[in-house]
């Protein structure tokens, strides 16, 4: 990822020199083991639990003291299902969609965060997708409490959770364009009108970087 | 048939049958009309506009008589887009979306989402001892105010307006408390990236010490009213069930979990802010049932008392600590203070920046428009709010603002067991399981 200029000019005969400045990010990369803490015995388990570990386990991120796991979505409900009978983590505490506009072939994230009760354990699963193919298993199956945070993260981001009992939108209206927590959807994106002035909306207004 | 022209009802046909729109007025009328059709099967939108839903909630029921035979939630009339609007805002103009998300636990919200930021920065242990325990000791006194609201709000949708005004009563104690300390009575963004906003003002203790004692004496009068009263308990016993395999299923964390006799607590469970120093119980019921929770509310305010003197007499000891961390790249520039007028810039601080040290100004000028930078990763933290498992998800680019804020709130995931509770049950049952699953609609919809 990487961001260009700052204070927001752009397209100026700005001559400060804040324009052409360039921020890359660089996203943390795949982490070797040992993981450290608990994350090698989770990671253990699930491997003697499910033999394909290898092949649905894109990439292990552990990063400020927490595990991802990076799933490939076809596996997605296998690996859940294993986490949950096997491993015992009990409970999906919810799901976060990211938009990533400039990771091509895998623009939106799912994220699960996982926690397990009787091992006192937390961990995180991560789905990527591609912006035209936005398919995810729903794990409603698995953990029935997904079942909102699923139609959260599709009426925000789009992404389809396949199987859904009833994938509809959860916060805005149902007749809503687009999805609002995506990049390129601008914040707010209508003007404001009030007694016949027009305030820009917030999307237009000058920010800083 | 009979035709009324009552303004405020009226009804109309539709595909999915006769549509009745009462918004008061006269139900003889309405109850006349209905009666004439053959249909036992009625729909009712309960909400979003009605006194008894715990806020803007919509309650679809589908009903034979007075049975319910399938229940639905519309949620999202709350929905301001707090998420979206952080993106757009430094991370330290965060705390300022987030607090008014669940409008009854702000300090929940401001600290769960500060604990995520310095996680981000790497400083989590460089927040000052002081600062630490100002945050637990706001949190108690919000814990005990939300919990106010739940049993106060609670008691008056099933009709009991008396344990309202005490309930209101004890929360005002505490909002004059937190007005003391940040100025606010909610919505204060008090917890900042880094510590707090501001030192407790002097003789603040001795106020606090004396409001426990209040509490402590007062919180015998709702006690008093309800535990054990019959008419509350034929209202709440057996009532709203939810047992821990559907808890789990459902993620449902908090007093609903605590009622199934599991003592799951993120303060003992997976301590954050200290917690693994303070002496306190955690109340639990194996009732499954409203009356349970209700009963481990009462009981959690008990406890949280003890927690807050706790925190005073570490606070004794603590005095001339700074309550922001010493790294002047991530601290919150201005030192504010409660003046006559209010809060504002102490003019020590004015006088510094404005007139003697040039560093001072760039900093504080840097900070305020631009902010920090974070370092690029995500993080998950999560804290046990009132309501349950209060989690915050953060994605930092390494920019001066956050690349993702999402919340996950206890009362939006809590909310979805409201089918199964209520299910089966009597139409007057669900007033009572909502109001124990204890949903703030503001952290719902957010």
């Amino acid at each position: 990822m990487s961001e260009k200029g700052m204070f927001g000019v752009s397209g100026s005969g700005d001559t400060s020199g804040f324009g052409g400045l360039v921020n890359s990010t660089v996203i943390t990369g795949s982490t070797q083991r040992p993981f450290g803490a608990y994350f090698d015995q989770v990671a253990d388990d699930l491997e003697r639990a499910y033999p394909l570990f290898s092949d649905a386990i894109e990439k292990v991120i552990v990063d400020r003291g927490e595990l991802t796991l990076f799933v490939k979505r076809d596996r997605l409900f296998e690996v859940a299902k294993i986490l949950r009978d096997e491993l015992r983590f009990e409970m999906c505490v919810g799901v976060n969609g990211v938009h990533y506009p400039n990771e091509s072939g895998r623009e939106l994230h799912a994220i699960y965060s996982l926690l397990s009760i009787t091992r006192n354990q937390r961990i995180r699963l991560e789905v990527s997708v591609s912006d035209q193919d936005p398919h995810i298993p729903s794990l409603v199956e698995v953990w029935a409490g997904t079942n909102w945070h699923e139609r959260e993260t599709y009426d925000m981001f789009g992404i389809i959770f396949d199987n859904h009992p009833g994938l509809t939108r959860i916060m805005m209206p149902d007749d809503w364009p687009g999805h609002p927590q995506r990049k390129d959807y601008p914040l707010g994106g209508i003007d404001i009108e009030y007694k016949g002035a027009t305030v820009p909306a917030p999307s237009e207004r000058r920010s800083y970087r | 048939m009979t035709t009324f022209t009552d303004p405020y009802a009226s009804s109309q046909e539709t595909t999915e049958g006769r549509v009745y729109s009462v918004t008061g007025g006269d139900w003889d009328a309405l109850v006349t009309e209905i009666g004439a059709t053959k249909e036992e099967r009625v729909v009712v939108n309960m909400g979003p506009q009605h006194p008894s839903t715990h806020g803007v909630l919509r309650l679809i029921l589908e009903l034979e008589g007075e049975t319910i035979t399938e229940t639905r939630c519309g949620i999202g009339y709350l929905h301001t887009g707090i998420e979206k609007n952080t993106e757009y805002r430094n991370w330290t103009q965060g705390v300022t979306f987030v607090t008014r998300m669940d409008y009854l636990s702000p300090i929940f919200n401001e600290t769960a989402y500060c604990l995520g930021v310095e996680k981000l920065l790497g400083i989590t242990n460089d927040v000052t001892e002081r600062a630490t325990v100002i945050r637990v000791m706001m949190m108690e006194f919000n814990r005990i105010s939300s919990h106010m609201v739940a049993l106060g709000t609670g008691a008056l949708e099933l009709g009991a307006l008396s344990p309202m005004i005490f309930a209101f009563r004890e929360r005002e104690k505490v909002l004059d408390i937190f007005e003391l300390v940040s100025g606010l009575r909610m919505n204060m963004a008090y917890v900042r990236p880094g510590g707090v906003a501001q030192d407790l003002p002097a003789g603040a203790l001795s106020k606090i010490k004396q409001t426990v004692k209040d509490l402590r004496h007062n919180f015998k009068d709702n006690e008093k009213l309800l535990v054990g009263n019959s008419i509350w308990i034929k209202r709440t016993q057996g009532i709203g069930y939810l047992d821990l395999a559907g808890c789990t299923t459902l993620g449902i964390t908090g007093p609903v979990l605590r009622s199934t006799g599991l003592a799951w607590d993120l303060r003992k469970a997976q301590p954050y802010c200290g917690y693994e120093d303070y002496q306190f119980d955690i109340p639990t019921t194996d009732t499954c049932d409203v009356y349970g929770r209700f009963l481990i509310r009462m009981q959690e305010l008990e406890q949280s008392l003890r927690i807050i003197e706790q925190c005073v007499a570490k606070l004794e000891k603590l005095e001339g600590q700074p309550v922001m961390v010493a790294d002047k790249k991530i601290a919150w520039p201005s030192q504010l203070s409660v003046g006559a007028d209010g809060m504002g810039n102490s003019l020590n601080h004015i006088r510094e920046i404005m007139g003697e040290s040039m560093e001072a100004l760039i900093h504080h000028f840097k900070l305020v428009t631009e902010g920090f930078r974070v370092p690029a990763g995500q993080v998950y933290t999560a804290i046990e709010s009132p309501r349950g498992e209060l989690g915050v998800n953060l994605v930092s680019d390494g920019g001066t603002r956050p690349y993702r804020v999402h919340f996950r709130d206890p009362s939006f995931n809590n909310l979805q067991s409201t089918a199964a509770m209520c299910e089966g049950g009597q139409v007057a049952d669900v007033i009572a399981a909502v109001a124990s699953i204890d949903p703030v609609m503001g952290g719902v919809d957010r």
